[in-house]
């Protein structure tokens, strides 16, 4: 009897020692604030960022190559959404927030509330582009029109319904999977229904190149891809101009980043909490080092880098921080 | 096996005849049958499948990387299998301790009689029916009551798994205890030991097998669950180890959730290697039980 009581008492002991042990780990772990010298090797800590999903492989990237460099700064990034992220950017449990879009005024009024005083930095620019077959003779589509061409309760089959002047031609359909973040942009955004989905008469495919050669081998197909794909394709694709009001407009780096391919060209944006980037070294380190290689980070992300004027900008935006 | 099963054996055996073979009651037989195997099949069309999928990627990276975006081919879970395995000792170390003082004053102390006691009894059986992520948005709440601005820490996750594996761990307790035979517990006091005594010496000891394989199984629940970590706030992609309880994590479940949907193949062939990393996991932990049951079962 003493013996198995004795065993029970080892049991319990092991249990505190490693719940001991496990709260002495903690310790050092949880200190949020990092810690660092000038020089950018010797900085560590930790860095929360959060929201949308569209720039998270923007952020993973930068989070990954600094960890090539510094492995010691504990960067943690999630997908929560772009409304998801500001939840908990505005309450000051992260440090930088990724968004698809500028913050609203509600979520400011959050972040006010709390004492969260931010920056905005652009970080690239979300492209679609619409692509059909090059023989087809069709140009330009209005927004209307590409909601009709593509959305959810489209029934078009023939190029002449969605305009009278277009050819009388039969339309083929090349999409994106519904995984793909360039789908979830089409849905959720341009066409903006409630159901955030398509039309599924159509061939879906992962993987981009099987869209290209859809679109450049059908007569009459229509499909769309991110930009920076249609940019290395464009010999065998014929992109459509679009017209949201202000005429048609065609899709290029720069009336992406001018604003004025909408809707289907959009800013990412990370929003940098300015007291975690002055009061936490490593904070500081992981904005700069993002910004430093932006153009290689939207490569990775397959998003348009910067223009020059724009990227300046956002380093000037960015030494304002400090000050 | 069910009584009308043993039944109908014992009938054949002493009649020596086989089950009658109306149609009727074949094409019965036939639509069991096919219930059975379709599950069956479902489940393993799926694994081949998965296993096909993921079939480039059972390299020893999959399991010393981190995820890469950067390189996507070489890709791998570390920070998530750690998670996981952290989530899992100290999800067992909240929940078994209160698990089976839970079921141990219910079964061996409480009155069963009391209103009290029957009110405590009803929501057991009702919390082991609640949807995991409500465990999820518990496991906030009480981390924020603690003081803790971000709960997506190992001791975030784990009070989140904990608490759904608690229903489970008393309502398996309480049966291996309940099957301890009364007669061992009337000898136990007829010799002069108190309750405590006896609890403590007798009925606890000769319960742990079943006690063991409900934790076991309990745990393997916990540890494919994804939606509660989502809902604490693991974040998805983390390149570190695990240090400590307050450590940020992610975990195997959540990092599958999140490649699966990635547009780039490499990451996807990597999700259903992962995927099986899993079920190696969880199969290995219910050999576990099954082995301690097996090796552990005492028959009164």
């Amino acid at each position: 009897m003493n013996r198995t009581s004795n065993r029970w008492a080892a049991a319990s002991g092991a249990i505190v020692l490693a719940l001991t042990l496990a709260a002495c780990g903690g310790g050092d772990a949880g200190s949020d604030t990092g810690s660092g010298d000038s020089e950018s090797g010797a900085v560590s800590g930790s860095v929360a960022v959060d929201g949308s999903s569209t720039v998270y492989p923007m952020s993973v990237a930068a989070q990954e190559l600094l960890n090539e460099e510094n492995p010691d700064i504990q960067v943690t990034v999630g997908e929560a959404g772009t409304g998801g992220g500001f939840e908990v950017f505005c309450t000051g449990d992260t440090d930088i927030s990724d968004a698809s879009r500028p913050i609203e005024e509600d979520e400011m009024a959050v972040c006010e509330e709390n004492g969260v005083e931010y920056t905005e930095l652009q970080v690239a620019t979300d492209a679609l582009t619409v692509a059909v077959n090059a023989d087809l003779d069709v140009d330009c589509l209005t927004t209307d029109q590409l909601i009709d061409l593509v959305g959810p309760k489209a029934t078009a089959t023939n190029w002449n319904e969605i305009d009278p002047s277009f050819p009388d031609q039969e339309i083929s359909f090349f999409f994106p999977g519904t995984d793909s973040g360039t789908y979830d942009y089409m849905a959720a955004d341009v066409v903006g229904d409630e159901s955030e989905v398509l039309r599924d008469d159509v061939e879906s495919s992962e993987d981009d190149n099987v869209l290209v050669q859809g679109v450049s081998g059908t007569e009459g197909a229509v499909g769309f891809f991110g930009y920076t794909y249609y940019e290395e394709n464009q010999d065998t694709l014929k992109a459509l101009q679009i017209d949201d009001g202000n005429g048609c407009v065609a899709p290029s780096a720069e009336t992406a980043q001018a604003g004025e391919y909408t809707p289907l060209a959009r800013p990412l944006f990370i929003y940098v909490s300015n007291s975690s980037y002055a009061d936490n070294a490593a904070v500081a380190a992981y904005v700069d080092f993002y910004i430093e290689n932006l153009s290689d980070i939207a490569e990775i992300g397959q998003y348009i880098p910067l223009s020059d004027e724009l990227y300046s900008e956002t380093q000037s935006t960015l030494e304002s921080i400090g000050s | 096996m069910s009584i009308a099963a043993t039944t109908a054996r014992q009938v054949t055996l002493a009649t020596g005849k086989s089950k009658d073979k109306t149609p009727v009651s074949l094409a019965f037989l036939i639509a069991l049958w096919f219930s059975m195997f379709f599950g069956v099949l479902v489940l393993l069309a799926l694994i081949v499948n998965t296993a096909i999928d993921g079939s480039t990627r059972f390299d020893s990276e999959l399991l010393t990387n981190y995820a890469s975006i950067v390189r996507p081919e070489s890709s791998g879970f570390r920070a998530g299998i750690l998670g996981s395995l952290w989530l899992m000792v100290f999800t067992a170390l909240l929940a078994v301790p209160l698990g089976i003082s839970a079921a141990l004053y219910l079964e061996e102390f409480a009155d069963p009689t009391t209103r009290w006691n029957r009110f405590v009894e009803v929501n057991l059986q009702n919390l082991a029916a609640v949807p995991a992520i409500v465990y999820g948005l518990l496991a906030v709440a009480i981390m924020a009551l603690l003081g803790f601005q971000n709960a997506g820490i190992v001791l975030g996750g784990a009070l989140a798994l904990a608490l759904l594996i608690l229903p489970v761990i008393i309502i398996t307790t309480r049966e291996a205890v309940r099957a301890v035979p009364r007669e061992i517990r009337q000898g136990s006091l007829a010799l002069g030991a108190t309750v405590w005594q006896t609890t403590w010496r007798q009925t606890l000891p000769s319960a742990i097998p079943g006690i063991a394989t409900g934790t076991i199984l309990g745990l393997s629940r916990a540890i494919g669950e994804a939606a509660p970590l989502v809902v604490v706030g693991l974040a998805g992609s983390v390149l570190f180890d695990p240090e400590g309880v307050m450590s940020r994590i992610t975990a195997l479940p959540m990092q599958i959730y999140s490649l699966t949907s990635n547009s780039r193949e490499e990451l996807q062939q990597a999700a259903s290697a992962a995927i099986i990393v899993l079920l190696v996991m969880v199969l290995g932990l219910n050999a576990l039980a099954i082995f301690i049951r097996n090796k552990f079962q005492r028959s009164w």
